[in-house]
């Protein structure tokens, strides 16, 4: 980008690689600023605002944030933002008396939500201080959705869930619990301005082998497994188990088998190690717990001597890739694996179901049976009935579901204030110098070499008895002080005044990561070889001056800046700042 | 000045040398000097210059006098040798160093008042008894650390910050050291290290009295209108003889110069300098004519930099005095005491 051009707030939202890797795209420089001052209850308030359940992210989130950290790209561990995320939470005082206030007068809007997930949470959060009258539908006795039933408690307290669904029901969000939605015909003809569905993918996929329905009594899908354990209907599993798959369900599964009597507890997976769909930590914990992960091994038959189940056969595959990078399992030929067990956990996926959705009501669904929905104003073909999470594109994480909806509320206000919800509003930025005098900085600037620190756990020999009590222990304040050092400020940006520039090469001198180089302008393709340390990463972008005096231009690389501010203290004339970014989404009411 | 210490992180993709160092194990500790400064522009062409000479540090001294130019041996080069010795007497310091121990590389960093005033006659004997060494003068036409008074290097008509006008002469370092005998002589610019680095390579590999008279804007009080001294005024006045590539023998020549405008300089060491010519008529081993051609350019207002001149075959005071190959601090007792057996054949000799 051009650095005399008026600066589009895109750019320097990327610059912050974490916040724009966030589907809420939660200001996580700030917050980690704050956590490391001490102001825990700031840094809980700037997460709720972006991301509504901090509590239940910072223990749960899939961390999109943090493969994007620029201190991965420096050092090799990203900084721990989603255990520090946590810290906010456990450390903040008591802010209910921050969170908005009810709205005094409504504004005569009414709107449902079905389901009381995150996505359906968001838009009831994002609309209720606005005025509008949310009605949120679950079967369910309490809020929470997936998050209460299929998260295991040792890795989710059950007291966080409810400490924040009641900041967002508190709101004045008429809960209509234990109440199963069975026709949206229905709730569309009670006349809501707008509905919103956010029912999740409730529907555990099956495994299809011989064997399946005559063992069927010790074979349980996963996601209806963790329910009933969470409820409490399930108290004990066998011996020994066999989960199914390779997600988070199944590590949730199998860590969950060893806490109700699973002694001997194996994971099989079809696909290899690393290409498993869990995250690489989640895995690490199962293996923590003793739990080994068995893989290319696929499922070909289920044993049973007259019903009960004695083991499960696996052929042995490997995995091949065509020239355009598809993978097919290819059976190695070696003789079968038998693995023998008691009970088994399928975990091998989860699909959409929408039974309850008639349709002829004008709701169009794609050839996967998927409704359509408009992936940025989460619309669908019923002008007044949006998707939001898993309903919408299929299981992603909580934080997707959140994004999600803070799009459908956005879109639902426009709807209901009459303004054309295809239209979407510009983000807006704003910077403020961080400059104090001549060598300071209202943020601090130091560079820690702090490696990434680990979040201590409980030990096994009391996790693994009892299924309630929290495996992580979260990290203290010293270590969350220690680990929020390590950020890098990525919003405090570099701004350059070209008209300032007197071209003392000062800047260039004094950057520990050789990103500043003055030369002849040129294409960026061009550019990025000529830089003193060549621009590699296509991913991140090249700021580029004007012409200066010489006809040369400045150009930086984004891509290993620590944002030290060391050129801007170096220069001489200011033609360098650090000012902090921030960004102005669209949100519902803003 | 900065507080805070540089970050330890370098980039993940750094270039390493033949050492397997990179640049930034050639720093030092961070300057304390003004922002913006040319003398740190200077101290980084040096750290490059070391770097992609695969110097190791420790075989480098660095002495300096006083003076913001000499405070700079400490932001670079931080595992070499380094003196910081009184005014102006640097030279005699570093004489000192070099007899006795030839073997180091031999690095002067010193400024307009520390050389063309105080230390003018340390200066001019150093280069006269053709120390081998590099003479780096940092030249900013004022007295930075006493607040910008005008120095000797001043050029008359040149004004302060407040307006006061010079109106003695300036001394021209250049021009000295040519007289002097100087047998690598050069005139450069903080702010232009394409020209510089190779400049400071081809005087560090020059076996002899090596000058390289710097510019070195002061950004605190000789960087406005009427100083003669700031960048916008260098540049427009800049008047590059040529410029140079230094190739050691492990890079082989692969530009593509026009013959009629490049200069191939073989060194006695297998190294050479790749000339290209800015002016044809220019000859970098007349002697006579680079002292014309200074005094004339500067008549015209106008900076010539470059590689001003350049003996190929110099020789330096070790050679002049004959001493022995090995450094004199190495030879011990043995080599340095004849015996008593030698001392009775003498006292024979002369009965």
């Amino acid at each position: 980008m051009r650095s005399d051009q008026v600066a589009p707030a895109d750019y320097f939202h990327k610059v912050v690689d974490c916040q724009w890797a966030c589907p809420a795209h939660t200001p996580v420089p700030e917050y980690i600023r704050l956590i490391a001052a001490g102001r825990y209850g700031d840094a809980y308030m700037i997460n709720w605002q972006s991301n509504v359940f901090p509590g239940i992210l910072g223990r749960t989130c899939d961390r999109p944030c943090e493969p994007a950290c620029r201190r991965g790209r420096v050092e090799d561990e990203p900084v721990a933002i989603c255990r520090l995320k946590r810290v906010a939470a456990d450390f903040k005082e008591d802010v209910r008396a921050r969170m908005p206030v009810k709205a005094e007068k409504k504004n005569g809007k009414r709107v449902a939500c079905i389901g009381a997930g995150p996505a359906s949470l968001t838009v009831a959060r994002d609309l209720s201080p606005l005025g509008y009258d949310v009605t949120v539908f679950d079967s369910e006795p309490k809020a929470g959705g997936f998050m209460r039933t299929q998260i295991p408690k040792f890795r989710l307290p059950e007291s966080v869930i409810d400490e924040e669904m009641s900041y967002v029901l508190d709101l004045g969000v008429n809960f209509r619990h234990g109440t199963r939605v069975d026709s949206l015909k229905g709730v569309i003809d009670e006349g809501y301005d707008a509905i919103f569905v956010g029912t999740g993918a409730p529907r555990g996929r099956d495994l299809d082998v011989p064997g399946r329905a005559e063992a069927a009594a010790h074979i349980h899908l996963g996601i209806d497994w963790l329910a009933n354990v969470a409820f409490g209907h399930v108290k004990k599993i066998s011996k020994r188990v066999i989960v199914l798959g390779g997600g988070n369900t199944a590590m949730d599964c199998c860590r969950s088998a060893r806490r109700l009597g699973g002694e001997d507890v194996k994971v099989v997976v079809r696909s290899g190690f690393e290409e498993m769909k869990a995250s690489p930590w989640e895995k690490e914990d199962a293996m923590h717990e003793g739990i080994p992960i068995l893989n290319y091994l696929v499922p070909k038959e289920v044993k049973h001597i007259d019903g009960r189940l004695t083991g499960m056969v696996f052929e042995k595959v490997r995995a091949e890739y065509d020239a355009k990078g598809r993978r097919s399992l290819i059976a190695t030929g070696e003789p079968d694996t038998l693995i023998e067990c008691d009970e088994v956990l399928v975990a091998v996926g989860q699909e959409n179901a929408f039974p309850w959705i008639e349709r002829d009501i004008g709701l169009e669904f794609d050839k996967w049976d998927m409704p359509k929905v408009d992936p940025v104003t989460y619309r669908s073909t019923i002008p007044n009935v949006f998707f939001g999470g898993d309903a919408a594109f299929g299981p992603k994480n909580i934080i997707w579901a959140v994004a999600h909806g803070h799009g459908a509320a956005f879109s639902i206000d426009a709807l209901c204030q009459g303004r054309d919800v295809d239209v979407q509003p510009p983000a807006k930025g704003d910077f403020v110098s961080q400059k104090m005098g001549i060598h300071e900085w209202s943020y601090d600037s130091d560079i820690s070499l702090q490696r990434r620190l680990k979040v201590p756990l409980r030990d096994n020999a009391v996790a693994l008895t009892d299924i309630r009590v929290e495996v992580e222990l979260g990290f203290d304040t010293a270590r969350a002080l220690a680990e929020a050092q390590r950020c890098l400020n990525c919003d405090v940006d570099t701004i350059f005044t070209t008209p300032l520039c007197i071209e003392c090469d000062a800047c260039v001198d004094i950057c520990p990561m050789d990103c500043i180089t003055f030369t002849e302008d040129g294409a960026e393709p061009d550019l990025r070889k000529r830089l003193n340390a060549p621009a590699l990463n296509l991913t991140q972008d090249l700021y580029v001056s004007g012409q200066l005096k010489t006809k040369r231009v400045m150009v930086k690389d984004e891509d290993v800046c620590l944002h030290c501010g060391m050129c801007a203290e170096r220069c001489p004339t200011g033609a360098w700042d650090m000012q902090k970014f921030s960004i102005q989404l669209p949100r519902a009411g803003a | 000045m900065t507080y805070l210490p540089k970050p330890k992180f370098r980039h993940p993709s750094i270039e390493k040398n033949a050492l397997g160092l990179t640049h930034r194990d050639y720093e030092g500790s961070i300057s304390t000097l003004c922002a913006g400064c040319g003398h740190d522009s200077i101290s980084s062409a040096i750290m490059h210059a070391c770097f992609e000479l695969d110097l190791p540090p420790h075989r480098i001294a660095k002495l300096s006098g006083i003076g913001c130019s000499s405070k700079t041996p400490t932001y670079f080069l931080g595992n070499a040798h380094g003196f910081n010795s009184v005014h102006g007497r640097m030279p005699s310091v570093l004489t000192g160093a070099n007899l006795a121990n030839k073997d180091l590389i031999y690095l002067g960093v010193s400024g307009d008042g520390d050389s063309a005033s105080i230390g003018f006659g340390q200066f001019a004997h150093s280069i006269r008894r053709g120390v081998n060494m590099v003479y780096i003068v940092a030249n900013n036409g004022v007295y930075g650390l006493t607040k910008g008074q005008f120095s000797a290097t001043s050029d008359k008509g040149a004004k302060l910050k407040k307006g006061a006008v010079n109106t003695d002469d300036a001394i021209d370092l250049v021009t000295m050291a040519i007289h002097l005998g100087a047998t690598f002589v050069a005139r450069s610019f903080s702010g232009d290290k394409k020209q510089l680095v190779p400049l400071i390579k081809a005087a560090i590999d020059h076996k002899g009295p090596a000058f390289i008279d710097c510019i070195s804007p002061c950004v605190a009080f000789n960087n406005h209108d009427g100083s003669t001294k700031s960048f916008d005024y260098v540049r427009a006045h800049n008047e590059a003889v040529n410029a140079l590539d230094f190739i050691t023998e492990r890079a082989p020549i692969t530009a593509d110069y026009d013959p009629g405008q490049t200069q191939q300089v073989k060194l006695h060491d297998g190294t050479s300098i790749l000339l290209r010519k800015m002016n044809a008529d220019y000859d970098i081993h007349d002697r006579v004519a680079a002292i014309n051609y200074l005094m004339k350019h500067d008549v015209a207002g106008e900076i010539p930099t470059g590689l001003v001149y350049l003996e190929d075959e110099p020789g330096d005071m070790h050679d002049r005095l004959n001493t022995v190959d090995r450094p004199l601090n190495e030879l011990s007792d043995a080599d340095l005491v004849p015996g008593s057996a030698a001392l009775a054949k003498i006292n024979a000799s002369l009965r």
